[in-house]
């Protein structure tokens, strides 16, 4: 019981990392990027190359899926993405999906279509058991880890200059450039510090999803936009509760009900915009 | 006021008039199949294509509502005209009628949900319905088939026309008769007051509201009604292929139509049956030279298409179609 307890909030953690960028862009910054795990699949590739043809160690490629990805995110933004900030929805959804179907043959081109298989350190397999509550080391792992990066994140968003000046921007871009806010590079920033995040979550994922492959980027987008739409758009709070109720269900209702499998994620997700429209956890006036 | 009304009548009629384009373009339908029957598998796809793009362009250009998971519909229409093969109602006609009931009645009943809230959320529960359905159809594998799928086996046409792998020339003239009855029906419904006042609310709900057109009724209509066309595609693809299986629910499904419209224009209809006829060439061309990569194209393509204006590009075709078939009418 509590074993799968503990699962689940690994894998909402896992989620949560692999979202929480995404709920910066389509929660703040109002841009639908579905093309969000296309970042996710570039930084679970730099890990698994850098271990298998390279022998980097597993922690030491984890910077490196975080840079790599948000350099390939702030060239996008730059060129690319930046135009479509005031375009509808529609534009929004045709020009990632276009980005999506791009980044997958090309990974396909470049890696072949088999899974990249990432092999854990030995310290980081193997269960540990306390008063009958089993939990493997690599899921304690990501549960600190992602746990560390969700504290980093709220303190950076709460307490820095540079937060209050992103929430500000995000609340009315016009006044905030006003007042002397370069917006433009404060977005560019958030938009390639959520894909570093994203590349950190698909490193992070490689083994618990058994890989990374070129389909990556669709099979996991609907589990991102269900983080970031049930946790509601504002604030990293929103998502974590989301990620982590998500998480929670998802592996509860495979082990209790496999015969409905991802039936409930999809109920409680649709349930839930019926609801509360805004995000379950959204705090004052939502989108 | 009664002049007013009378002008309105005229001018509604003059529109609804078909231009001689548009019966040229028939004809070459009906022309293309005789004259390629070697291709008439493709033919066959693209019509089907065309249909569920056109039932999108009802909802999307019609009534301005955002779907990323149409193809639940499709998928309804599929499955449901499979499962009444395989319980032994093997007429096509009475399977295709009945399917896209089926698909019709699911939209009417997911519709309220989809018209509350903004865009977003409205992607977001149209994608929710449409992996559901999925979701259903994989496990209940006992009356789906589950991950195999379902053969399945039909009885020919008005006991004449046989359809399938034997018959592909009738599968064909098949889908092209429905889908000219699908859009002969679309085009009227478009063209009458209603399809009017649809426009309207899209342009402005605001004002349309003051008008007294009130919108949640007239958008559930016409998402029961996309809902149905979209059922009747899926019903062809399981009947012409005699084979339905998991991915007609696939997210790539509502993708490719969404990007079918919208290569071929939104909102005069036409679009998604162009935009069905030019995506599919483009693939069955690209996936002759690159099978693994062509989808790497699509997406420059589509890229380039959001990045130099969609709406400009849409309003051009549009507006030189509309010319030539005025210019035919009189």
């Amino acid at each position: 019981m509590l074993t799968i307890l503990l699962d689940g909030i690994a894998y909402g953690m896992l989620l949560f990392v692999l979202a929480c960028g995404l709920s910066v862009t389509l929660g703040l910054m109002n841009f639908v990027n579905l093309a969000h795990g296309a970042f996710a699949m570039a930084g679970g590739y730099v890990t698994a190359i850098l271990m298998n043809r390279w022998g980097v160690p597993f922690l030491a490629t984890l910077p490196a899926a975080f840079v790599a990805p948000a350099l390939v995110g702030i060239a996008l933004e730059r060129t690319l993405y930046r135009r479509l900030y005031g375009a509808s929805p529609l534009d929004q959804v045709l020009f990632t999906i276009g980005l999506v179907f791009m980044a997958m043959p090309v990974a396909n081109y470049f890696l072949g279509d088999q899974p990249q298989q990432v092999h854990l350190p030995p310290f980081l397999q193997g269960r540990l058991e306390w008063a009958g509550v089993g939990i493997g080391i690599y899921r304690l792992f990501i549960i600190l880890v992602c746990g560390a990066i969700a504290a980093a994140l709220q303190t950076f968003l709460v307490g820095t200059r540079f937060g209050a000046q992103l929430r500000a921007a995000v609340d009315d871009a016009r006044v905030a450039s006003g007042l002397g806010i370069d917006v433009d590079r404060l977005f560019a920033i958030t938009f390639a510090i959520g894909c570093g995040l994203a590349g950190l979550g698909g490193a992070l994922a490689a083994d618990v999803v058994g890989g990374i492959d070129p389909t990556f980027p669709v099979k996991f987008m609907v589990s991102f936009l269900i983080v970031v739409t049930v946790g509601g758009s504002r604030g990293i709070i929103g998502a974590l509760l989301g990620a982590l109720l998500l998480g929670i269900l998802d592996v509860a209702g495979k082990y209790y009900v496999p015969s409905i499998g991802a039936f409930i994620i999809y109920a409680v997700m649709v349930a839930a915009l019926l609801a509360r429209p805004q995000g379950l956890f959204a705090g004052r006036g939502g989108r | 006021m009664n002049g007013g009304s009378a002008s309105v009548q005229a001018h509604l009629m003059r529109r609804a008039r078909w231009g001689n384009a548009e019966i040229a373009f028939w004809i070459l339908l009906v022309l293309l199949i005789f004259a390629l029957p070697s291709r008439a598998l493709l033919i066959n796809e693209i019509l089907i294509a065309g249909l569920f793009a056109m039932s999108l362009d009802l909802i999307l250009g019609y009534a301005g509502i955002l779907s990323l998971g149409h193809a639940a519909f499709f998928g309804t229409g599929a499955y449901g005209a499979a499962i009444l093969a395989s319980r032994g109602v093997s007429d096509p006609l009475v399977g295709l009628v009945l399917a896209s009931l089926m698909a019709g009645l699911l939209g009417l009943a997911t519709a309220p949900l989809v018209l509350r809230g903004a865009d977003l959320t409205r992607l977001m529960v149209t994608l929710g319905i449409c992996l559901m359905l999925g979701e259903l159809a994989n496990r209940n594998a006992w009356v789906t088939g589950g991950a195999d799928g379902l053969n399945l086996e039909f009885t020919p046409i008005l006991h004449l026309f046989p359809i399938g792998f034997t018959g592909q020339r009738n599968a064909a003239l098949y889908s092209l008769t429905v889908l000219f009855a699908a859009f002969a029906l679309a085009r009227r419904i478009v063209q009458s007051p209603f399809g009017l006042s649809l426009r309207a609310l899209r342009e402005n709900r605001l004002r349309a509201g003051a008008l007294g057109i009130s919108a949640p009724r007239r958008l559930i209509a016409i998402y029961a009604i996309a809902a149905t066309f979209a059922g009747a595609a899926g019903a062809l693809v399981a009947q012409t292929t005699q084979v339905v299986s998991l991915d007609v629910f696939d997210f790539h499904r509502s993708a490719d139509v969404l990007l079918m419209l919208i290569i071929g224009g939104t909102g005069f209809l036409y679009g998604g049956i162009i935009g069905a006829a030019l995506f599919i060439a483009i693939k069955d061309s690209l996936s002759t030279v690159t099978p693994e990569y062509w989808e790497f194209w699509i997406g420059l393509l589509l890229i380039a298409l959001v990045l130099a204006g969609r709406e400009r590009i849409g309003a051009g075709i549009a507006r030189l179609l509309s010319r030539r078939g005025h210019r035919g009418a009189t």
